[in-house]
């Protein structure tokens, strides 16, 4: 860890909320792991519990499903102290302008201080930021656009391995068209100074891609040489319907990553992935299971990282 | 920022060595030895503080006594009031705390919200057999009924003035300085 923000003097913190970490720099990306760092010194104490979110009321509202993001932010809320209110709400078909400034204002009527949305439209959550007067929000995934909280999550893993992360080579490989885990890691890694390859189906690329920061590498062998991380996108099943790859098992032989693939990658490099694992698609059992994956590290890191964002944002004024 | 005048020298960096081994000693004595010993110092001078008391500890008595450092910003009451965003150190035992005797050591004792905060904090951390307080200057103007154990020097204070005890580790000197808010 040869960064140490907290070493260097105090950050102003100034993000009322957590939509996209596109415009956060560098230094604010080390204050958040450096503040996660001792968040997850709380999760190891006897009582996983502190007080400072204490009376203010968080409401996890999630338009989309999700068992982990939302576990995950439940259990940092509640190791702060703070009131939850867990808000599922099966897919509505009302116009989504509609419905969301009446939730934000049915919210904050009920005394929201926190609301952390997930919901399959683009601008989703900065659209309920615009309308909530006095509660924050957190974006936990907006469409194919943004999920912060979960690259800031494989930051900090990332970070505890590596150390300082100037310099390094990351390795995305995978649906990065699809995936709002890519856009923000993308952006993550790169502003914390990486140096970013992503390689994937042509089918599965973003046009321009490039704009993010990061170079495309058709072929995954070459994306994953030498790189100190590997990081394995998640591929929905349901895009072979779409016609964007043959067929699993064609997928996994080209674009799976099996021994054969991380031995491409330095010798000690770290194998990360978003979660849920396709087992034998984008990865195979023995790299997810094997010595140098760290997918489980990531899921305890999420809390950490959570926490931190909780506190940062939530636990001022 | 509000500036701070500086009025007079409490202690120079001489004086503040004599209490810090003053306070030494009357840690063991109140000890009875150094049994079941711990040192925690409260973020971020109590920290510094702590180690030297550490030091001396083991100059006099051969022993080196586990030390700790606790951060209290997760704690403390006054979040929603305050105007710049508190950063949270690291809260560090060096062991178990249960059954043991904790000796917190801060360097200002104002308000008694700190050591509030601190003694909270300790109880998540374990049920320990006895905390006692520690602290370089008593500067009066309490809120709460906490008191100091062991106490350099009493100061009192109009609650215009700010105490500053300076340590080497963050301040460059040794010092104890009585300032003034400018108005």
């Amino acid at each position: 860890m040869n960064v140490m923000p907290s070493e260097t003097g105090q950050i102003v913190w100034r993000h009322k909320n957590v939509i996209d970490l596109a415009g956060w720099s560098r230094e604010e990306l080390y204050f958040i792991l450096d503040q996660a760092r001792h968040m997850e010194n709380v999760m190891d104490r006897p009582i996983k519990k502190v007080p400072v979110l204490r009376g203010k009321m968080c409401v996890n509202l999630f338009f989309e499903n999700s068992t982990r993001t939302r576990a995950s932010f439940e259990l940092a809320e509640k190791m702060l102290s703070a009131d939850v209110v867990n808000w599922s709400s099966a897919g509505s078909s009302t116009a989504k302008g509609e419905t969301m400034r009446d939730t934000a204002w049915t919210l904050e009527a009920m005394g929201a201080d926190i609301v952390v949305l997930r919901h399959r439209s683009v601008g989703a959550a900065q659209y309920l930021a615009s309308k909530l007067k006095r509660a924050i929000v957190l974006n936990a995934g907006d469409g194919t656009h943004a999920h912060p909280t979960q690259a800031l999550l494989d930051l900090y893993t990332a970070w505890k391995h590596l150390g300082n992360l100037s310099g390094k080579k990351i390795a995305f490989v995978g649906d990065v068209l699809h995936s709002r885990v890519a856009r923000s890691d993308i952006i993550g890694f790169n502003t914390i100074g990486c140096k970013v390859v992503v390689s994937g189906p042509p089918t599965m690329m973003p046009k321009n891609i490039e704009a993010l920061g990061c170079e495309y590498e058709n072929d995954p062998k070459k994306a994953v040489q030498e790189a100190d991380m590997v990081y394995l996108l998640r591929i929905q099943k349901e895009r072979q319907q779409d016609g964007l790859f043959p067929s699993v098992d064609e997928y996994h032989k080209w674009w799976g990553a099996d021994k054969n693939l991380i031995a491409y990658a330095k010798p000690d490099a770290l194998v990360m992935h978003p979660g849920p694992l396709n087992r034998g698609v984008e990865i195979a059992s023995d790299i997810s299971d094997g010595h140098q994956s760290v997918i489980l590290e990531q899921v305890r890191s999420g809390v950490a990282i959570r926490m931190a964002l909780l506190y940062l944002c939530g636990g001022g004024k | 920022m509000v500036k701070l005048k500086e009025k007079s020298r409490l202690m120079s960096a001489e004086d503040l060595k004599r209490v810090i081994r003053r306070i030494a000693n009357e840690i063991i004595e109140r000890n009875k030895g150094t049994e079941k010993m711990i040192l925690v110092g409260i973020h971020r001078r109590g920290v510094y503080l702590a180690r030297r008391i550490q030091k001396i500890i083991e100059e006099v008595e051969g022993v080196k006594i586990p030390c700790g450092e606790l951060d209290i910003t997760l704690y403390r009451d006054d979040l929603t009031t305050l105007f710049e965003q508190p950063m949270v150190h690291s809260t560090r035992m060096p062991e178990d705390i249960s059954g043991q005797n904790i000796y917190l050591i801060d360097d200002v004792l104002y308000t008694g919200r700190t050591v509030r905060a601190a003694l909270e904090a300790l109880v998540d951390l374990g049920r320990s057999s006895q905390v006692q307080l520690v602290v370089i200057v008593d500067r009066g103007h309490r809120e709460l009924p906490i008191h100091a154990d062991i106490c350099g020097k009493k100061v009192p204070t109009s609650k215009n003035e700010v105490i500053e005890v300076k340590v080497t580790e963050l301040d460059g000197k040794d010092e104890v300085v009585i300032c003034e808010r400018d108005a």
